[in-house]
């Protein structure tokens, strides 16, 4: 690691400038927690003509908002399971060998993020309407399964780069066959890195509305529901409400997620 | 178990065929295969009269690109996540710097949580914010007001192109959503490449006789811009592809998204929603192309 | 007769078009500290990474005790490795990561415990069990790794380079610890290394490797005395080599001879050699006083130069930088000089 600078101070300018984008980062999100209390129905007044906490519960009292949530989560965690299973093993055969064409599956697995949402959702929808596939629960998950595929497989990867690879020759060396090195070596390595790349793919399947607009029939995950909001606002309270509580629940995973990310790379950039 | 061990030791060429297998198989089948169906589609055409897909080899849908509004979509679009890009560039850049070259490592773990923990936290609710804090009975208003400055946005809601009713159904309201949504996107990858440069660089380029404003100029910037190239790719694509921004904050003028969505949807008009796709597809493979040379790849 | 404990015939090691290991043919006796020594890219890691099993070679075959093993995957091998990054598990303790090989094995647990602070104590480590390798310095990992290997009694035990990490005294230090412990429990140690001295000192037997070849195998003072190759007397101490019309002059014989620079007597003109010595007279060309000794470049008046080593046994620095540019004579030991090559 490049040594840190204890000595220098960051200019006054440079300071001001990072404390800026910092808030503008986060100030809009702590805006939405305070309109959560407004007493105001139909427009978003600023400064809020009152506060009141009546509209968690009129919130809770909504079955299409329940419906909505159990639909995300569902879809979420089958996501994140087909993520889990496909990014580590894209990450281990990337690892263990230069073979040919290397660069073109990180290529491939990096295009669904890379490349506009609406691009995989418009051919993800031509592709299933051309097979007469009826929009379901499942082709949701189909198509959240290749956007999430990468997060795990960028996690699992930088750990596996980062894993010193004479552990593997070693555990082999000590006797271990292939599944036993595995079982004992490698997963706990990678354990982390899986959880991490796991719940980052769970968050992004969760708040996913661009593809799931094209490939969901009928159903409204959260998302969706929040998106109808958006351009008709037809309950601002609840809407309100419904968006402080999603930050709130994806707040705890992501923040746990990062940090073992950040600090697996930290600890590993200490010792080199 | 150490027999079929021993056999896949001595095939590593197998097992990692085995190990790609699967991952692959579903990224080829259903996302490239979608892609190519996606592509084949914008070759087909569809009926006016009857509102039905015919399934023949056609250029007449790319033609269909060339009308003025269509142009016009475009130019709007790729306008649009220019202007995003550059603005996130330098908005980005303190931040970054001060993350990579300033914060102790413990500090530095903080910030960076910070920075990403808003780009996985619902979009949704990011854009929403801004729909909050820009309407007109909003906050933005409040302040305006609080300064007396109502001439000035009333001014600024005048131009064409950038002003609407309102900051929040304007150009000018999107722009700022946008800047705000993608912007960790653009962070991330500054910081990463300034965080390769060593320190002993800096130093030198000082001891060389450079003041701290040309060693910026002449070693930090050229350092740190495969970084902005990399963060440019995500700012950029994500911009041109959104159609969420554009329909809760945008005036009746359209963008790409909203033009594939509605083409797709109302119209059911698959084919000329491809081919819309298809520009921005050209569009970020040759971005791609163009980042890697760049180095791009190496700061992601 | 007890077979060799290990045999190449006729190894060979291809990396696409590069030939890292050449046709090599080599036996190692049961017991013995034998050290590959060699440059880096020479082939000697490679060798010891097809002992190991974690590459196999591309044409010849490998025996271990007379039972070929050349395709056996590593897990299938009486033989055991300490790794240059010492490979430590670090999600695992110090005692996890002895027993490890143990617990492949399903040894039970109290055994497991007893052997584990059985090698602790041979290591120098007991009391270290319940620590994290991260918590250890680099030579406790050290020995930590060399623990962990010996637990399965190996066979044979495998050294890349395990000293390179570590400065000097603790590496000099390990040099002798490393040299007991082989002696005592008696297994083949194999040894790689780019140190020619580290070499020197711990082992039996020394094969040189150049370019994926072995250029000779001896004890450490064959190899040192008499090497075999322009190659071996240059990288194994300082090459002083003479051939051709000197060698003539000087001994009569147009081959090329390797002489140690150690060995040399620098004398004043009028010094007379003695029947049992050679001697060439010439130049001073440069002194570099190291205190411990000076190091003299002789340009000799035939053509060619030595390197002449003297210890600073009454000299001063002053004394040695006086003898700059001056003529002197050169003399040594006619059973010193030995031919290179053939």
């Amino acid at each position: 690691m490049p040594s840190k600078s204890q000595g220098d101070k960051a200019s006054f300018g440079l300071t001001l400038g990072a404390i800026g984008t910092l808030l503008f980062l986060h100030v809009p999100l702590m805006i939405i927690f305070l309109y959560s209390f407004t007493t105001d129905e139909a427009t978003y007044t600023f400064p809020l003509p009152g506060f009141t906490t009546k509209w968690f519960g009129e919130a809770l009292k909504r079955t299409d908002l329940w419906d909505a949530l159990t639909l995300s989560l569902k879809v979420a965690t089958l996501s994140t399971i087909a993520a889990l299973i496909l990014g580590t093993l894209a990450a281990a055969a990337v690892y263990r060998s230069d073979f040919f064409g290397r660069d073109a599956v990180s290529f491939l697995l990096v295009l669904p993020i890379a490349l506009p949402g609406i691009v995989t959702g418009i051919a993800l929808r031509s592709a299933i309407g051309s097979l007469s596939i009826p929009f379901t629960f499942w082709t949701i998950v189909i198509g959240h399964a290749t956007f999430c595929v990468v997060v795990v497989y960028n996690n699992v990867l930088a750990r596996f780069r980062r894993m010193s690879g004479s552990q593997i020759e070693a555990s082999m060396d000590l006797g271990a066959n292939s599944f036993q090195t595995f079982r004992h070596v490698v997963l706990p390595n990678i354990g982390t890195a899986l959880l991490a790349g796991g719940m980052l793919a769970f968050a992004l399947s969760f708040d996913e509305v661009i593809v799931t607009t094209f490939t969901a029939g009928q159903q409204s995950t959260l998302p969706i529901w929040i998106f109808s909001q958006l351009v008709r606002p037809r309950d601002r309270p609840v809407t309100n409400v419904v968006a402080t509580i999603v930050i709130l629940i994806t707040f705890l995973p992501i923040f746990f997620a990062q940090k073992i990310s950040a600090e697996s790379s930290e600890s590993e950039g200490g010792s080199k | 178990m150490n027999r079929l061990s021993g056999y896949f030791f001595q095939r590593p060429k197998l097992v990692t065929l085995l190990l790609l297998s699967l991952p692959m198989i579903y990224m080829l089948v259903v996302y490239l295969g979608s892609l190519v169906s996606l592509l084949v589609n914008s070759f087909y055409y569809l009926e006016e009269f009857t509102g039905l897909v015919v399934k023949e080899f056609t250029l007449g849908t790319y033609a269909q690109l060339l009308k003025p509004t269509n142009l016009g979509i475009f130019r709007r679009t790729a306008g649009m996540a220019l202007a995003v890009t550059v603005m996130d560039a330098i908005v980005a850049f303190p931040l970054a710097y001060y993350i990579a070259k300033f914060a102790s490592p413990r500090l530095r773990t903080y910030l960076y949580i910070a920075v990403t923990l808003p780009l996985w936290s619902s979009y949704l609710v990011r854009v929403y914010a801004w729909k909050l804090i820009l309407s007109k009975e909003g906050i933005v208003s409040w302040f305006v007001d609080l300064f007396h400055m109502n001439f000035a946005l009333d001014w600024i809601l005048s131009i064409p192109g950038v002003g609407g009713s309102s900051l929040s159904l304007s150009p000018l309201g999107m722009f700022i959503a946008f800047c705000y949504i993608w912007l960790p996107y653009m962070i991330v990858p500054i910081q990463t490449a300034l965080e390769r440069v060593p320190k002993s660089l800096l130093e030198a380029s000082s001891d060389l006789g450079a003041t701290p404003s040309q060693t910026f100029r002449n070693v930090i910037l050229p350092l740190a811009f495969p970084g902005v190239v990399a963060g440019s790719i995500f700012t950029f694509s994500l911009t041109m592809g959104d159609f969420i921004v554009p329909q809760s904050l945008g005036t009746s003028r359209f963008f790409i998204g909203q033009a594939v969505y509605s083409y797709q949807g109302t119209a059911g008009n698959i084919p000329l929603a491809a081919a819309f796709t298809m520009g921005p597809v050209v569009i970020m493979i040759v971005y791609l192309l163009i980042a890697r040379k760049l180095g791009a790849f190496d700061a992601l | 007769m007890t077979k060799p404990a290990i045999r190449f015939e006729k190894v060979s090691r291809h990396f696409g078009d590069v030939i890292a290991v050449d046709a090599v043919d080599l036996e190692i006796q049961d017991g013995e500290f034998f050290s590959m020594l060699g440059p880096s890219g020479s082939g000697k890691t490679t060798c010891l990474r097809m002992i190991a099993g974690f590459d196999r070679p591309t044409s010849g075959r490998i025996f271990l005790f007379g039972q070929e093993v050349s395709n056996l995957p590593p897990f299938e091998r009486d033989v055991n490795t300490v790794f240059q990054d010492y490979a430590l598990f670090p999600h695992m303790t110090v005692g996890d990561n002895i027993a490890y090989g143990l617990m492949i094995k399903r040894v039970p647990k109290d055994e497991r415990k007893k052997r584990v602070d059985e090698m602790l104590d041979l290591v120098q480590l007991a009391g270290f069990a319940a620590r994290k390798p991260s918590q250890l310095s680099g030579g406790q990992r050290q020995r930590v790794a060399l623990a962990r290997a010996l637990i399965n009694h190996p066979k044979v035990l495998l050294l890349d380079e395990p000293l390179g990490a570590l400065d000097l005294k603790l590496r000099q230090q390990m040099q002798v610890e490393l040299k007991s412990i082989q002696k005592r429990i008696g297994i083949t140690f194999i040894f790689v290394t780019h140190d020619q001295e580290e070499a020197l000192t711990m082992s039996d037997r020394i094969a040189v490797f150049n370019q994926g070849r072995i250029e000779q195998v001896g004890t450490p003072s064959e190899v040192y005395e008499k090497p075999a190759t322009p190659f071996v007397a240059g990288f194994v101490g300082t090459s002083n080599l003479i051939s051709g019309d000197v060698a003539k002059r000087i001994t009569g014989s147009e081959k090329t001879f390797s002489i140690r620079p150690e060995k040399i007597y620098l004398g004043s003109l009028s010094d007379a050699p003695s029947e049992k010595m050679y001697s060439a007279t010439g130049t001073v060309r440069d002194v570099i006083y190291l205190g411990l000794y000076t190091r003299y470049l002789v340009n000799l008046d035939d053509g060619g130069e030595l390197v002449v080593i003297e210890q600073n046994l009454k000299t001063t620095s002053m004394d040695v930088l006086k003898t700059r540019d001056q003529k002197v004579c050169l003399s040594w030991d006619k059973e010193h000089i030995s031919r290179v090559g053939g």
